[in-house]
């Protein structure tokens, strides 16, 4: 019986070594671990997993080729329905869409589906070039991150021409400035990633912000766009509104990574400064607090999670709290920042808390946490990362007219990524605010089949 | 070079270049391993695709930028324009109509004072400017301001060139001499900005200042830019990078730009 084996472990970097290096965590499966996890795969007539990707991934029918042990079948097989697996097989919050839907997992461990598709990825043969398609539809896709590489790689496919417009010097949005090398190997994954996407024919030029450089607009009407595609991802960083968030040693998660990631600051022959010092308070509890914290941690400070709920209701992925944990990150849970204290010269001395309790649950059921009177207190520190999450960011939209944005500043798409204007589409993080890597690049493909309908292929 | 320690540069970006307006900057990256340094845009050639910058070597990445490149080399990333547009530019000719405008020019500052004044004065609104300076040797853009303006005042510190005294002093004397200003823009450093915003407040005379904050991305997502004005927090990059002088809290600004000066220090070591 398939289910009798147990879920193969992967092998890991040592916390202890690891808490002082950037190499990447996690090392992966071998054939021989791939294909014995892959083995125990039931595949179920009518499998669970796959209704629970957002992009769809056939998981049964790959997971059958490693089985077979045909590698490049099981990369054609992914290829079908994701531009990124290798990205998507790291940082997919997995327990919540296939692995969570897993039918062994009822009983058992669901099989490892995320670690599969990072091991086919890994080691299938890379894409063959594919000639630039010549006379197809113009189509501009508006920001690198994830959305817009699964938009623009279903466009290519079906012959666009595809342009990706990207604001900053290198491609890969959220996957290059937010998430660190030791989750996300720059050259060995992300490039790599990206040279598949550019195989299928798609262009990327760098440093062009749309809605300054050029608008919308001039693309459609003087550079002959047919359709757009706004995937521009996160935008201004949420700070709390509390006291003090304008002393010094006080960041933004997005800045903070974005020094370490973008700009490379880990790495001693890069100029760019980053700060942590030797104690770090971290707020927020996602995928991004962790980023900031494991960063923040290997930059050598001392690092404290500073949550307002309690570990059950972390946003994270399961995979980066146990990480982090086992590097030695301190979790300090229902504890909510009131105020940032300053010594004389403007910098942070510490963060000024109260605990919390979980009181009744709110509408969206969660148990929604409130302040213990009296229990203030505070935690020495000298930086705090703020990881809230953000709000849209308004270049597109005040710089497009017709275009509307709801009242939290999104812009307005329906199901399929149309806005208000036609021609028009978006979606990922500028259409929802924050989320996560494989819901952009649902939304991604998603908006390319809308496009396809607009454009009449 | 314009002056010893003041470098001017013209650079081709023909997106930069087509769409560029006074008041915006834009960001370069010199090599691989530099940092985005955010340069506020001096001039514009739309027909030639040309955008200048005058950068002072402060930190380790402006001093590369000086000492390492020289005329045809070229940088590995210049992106921009970037920030908003000085608000005059989208006024229409009835509201820039009664409007008579004071510049101060402070150091690197008078450099971006540039295209604001060429573009005031082509619009037929009076300008004045005044740049001041140091020393006579460190005084930039005479010969370009000088016809693109009403009147120039140039200052130096130290008396060696033009009126002895600080911008803001040459300010109060034409005021009392009896000039009248219904808006006044300050560029220069920010302590500049603070004593001009002051010197405003006594003359009753609204002014924006461009205030070139830390920045890393520049686009609107590292909020590294962020500063007080009147209260409430606002990003240079994509609020600014002009604001209300009055409503400015330029002390918090210029704490929060030395932030990094530990690191720097670091970094000119290497």
């Amino acid at each position: 019986m398939a289910n009798r084996i147990p879920r193969v472990p992967v092998r890991e970097q040592d916390p202890k070594v690891r808490a002082h290096n950037f190499e990447e965590v996690c090392y992966g499966y071998n054939m021989e671990e791939a294909m014995l996890e892959a083995s125990r795969c039931l595949h179920c007539k009518n499998p669970r997993c796959v209704t629970a990707c957002p992009v769809g991934v056939k998981i049964p029918d790959f997971i059958e080729r490693i089985v077979a042990g045909d590698i490049a079948g099981a990369a054609a097989k992914i290829a079908e329905d994701s531009s990124l697996p290798a990205v998507c097989g790291r940082v997919c919050p997995q327990e919540t869409q296939c692995e969570g839907s897993c039918v062994l997992g009822v009983k058992f461990e669901p099989v490892s589906i995320g670690k599969l598709e990072r091991f086919v990825a890994d080691n299938a043969p890379a894409a063959e070039k594919v000639a630039a398609p010549k006379g197809g539809h113009k189509v501009a896709i508006i920001g690198s991150g994830p959305a817009g590489l699964a938009c623009a790689s279903d466009l290519a496919k079906a012959g666009c021409d595809v342009t990706i417009f990207e604001a900053l010097h290198k491609a890969g949005g959220v996957l290059e400035y937010g998430i660190p090398e030791f989750r996300l190997p720059k050259e060995k994954v992300l490039k790599r990633e990206l040279d598949s996407v550019r195989a299928l024919g798609v262009k990327i030029e760098t440093d062009v912000i749309v809605g300054r450089t050029v608008s919308i607009d001039d693309l459609m009407d003087k550079e002959g766009f047919e359709a757009v595609f706004v995937g521009t991802g996160a935008g201004l960083p949420k700070f709390m509104g509390i006291p003090g968030e304008n002393l010094n040693g006080v960041f933004s998660a997005n800045e903070f990574l974005t020094r370490n990631n973008l700009m490379k600051a880990f790495l001693d022959d890069y100029r760019t400064p980053i700060h942590a010092g030797r104690k770090v308070c971290v707020v927020g509890g996602g995928n991004v607090a962790m980023d900031a914290a494991r960063t923040a941690l290997r930059l050598g400070a001392d690092t404290t999670i500073v949550y307002r709920r309690t570990e059950v209701e972390l946003p994270a992925r399961k995979e980066e709290v146990h990480h982090a944990k086992e590097e030695g990150i301190e979790f300090s849970m229902l504890t909510n920042p009131i105020e940032i204290l300053g010594d004389e010269k403007g910098w942070v001395r510490a963060l000024r808390c109260v605990r919390m309790e979980l009181g009744e649950p709110d509408a969206s059921g969660r148990r929604s946490p409130v302040p213990v009177p009296g229990s203030e207190f505070e935690i020495e520190t000298e930086t705090v990362i703020m990881a809230l999450g953000t709000s849209p960011n308004p270049l597109i939209s005040r710089t497009t007219p017709g275009l509307e944005v709801t009242k939290r500043g999104g812009l307005v798409a329906d199901e399929a990524g149309a806005t208000t204007r036609p021609g028009i589409f978006a979606g990922g993080d500028a259409v929802t605010g924050a989320a996560t890597v494989i819901l952009a690049m649902g939304a991604g493909r998603k908006a390319a089949a809308a496009i396809k309908d607009y454009l009449k292929i | 070079m314009l002056n010893p320690t003041i470098c001017k540069m013209v650079v081709e970006a023909p997106r930069v270049a087509a769409a560029a307006l006074p008041g915006q900057f834009l960001i370069v990256r010199t090599d691989e391993k530099g940092e985005r340094i955010p340069l506020t845009i001096s001039d514009y050639d739309r027909e030639r695709g040309t955008v200048t910058i005058v950068i002072q070597p402060i930190g380790a990445s402006t001093r590369l930028m000086v000492d390492a490149y020289s005329a045809g080399d070229s940088f590995a990333d210049v992106v921009g324009p970037l920030g908003n547009a000085s608000d005059f530019v989208h006024m229409s000719e009835e509201e820039l109509k009664g409007r008579s405008y004071i510049f101060i020019g402070g150091g690197l500052g008078t450099a971006p004072v540039y295209p604001q004044v060429k573009w005031l004065h082509e619009h037929g609104v009076p300008v004045d400017v005044i740049v001041g300076a140091r020393t006579k040797d460190l005084l930039i853009y005479e010969e370009e301001l000088s016809s693109a303006c009403d009147n120039l005042y140039m200052c130096t510190d130290d008396g060696s060139y033009g009126f002895k005294g600080v911008g803001t002093a040459q300010l109060e004397a034409l005021v009392a001499e009896g000039k009248k200003y219904t808006n006044a823009v300050a560029i220069g450093p920010m302590i500049m900005m603070k004593f001009s915003t002051l010197t405003c407040k006594k003359l009753n005379i609204p002014i924006m200042v461009s205030m070139n904050t830390l920045m890393v991305d520049g686009t609107g997502m590292c909020g590294a830019c962020r500063l007080s004005v009147g209260g409430v927090t606002k990003f240079a990059c994509v609020d600014g990078p002009e604001f209300d002088g009055y409503l400015v809290d330029f002390d918090e600004a210029m704490r929060r730009s030395a932030q990094y000066k530990a690191e720097e220090g670091l970094a000119n070591g290497k």
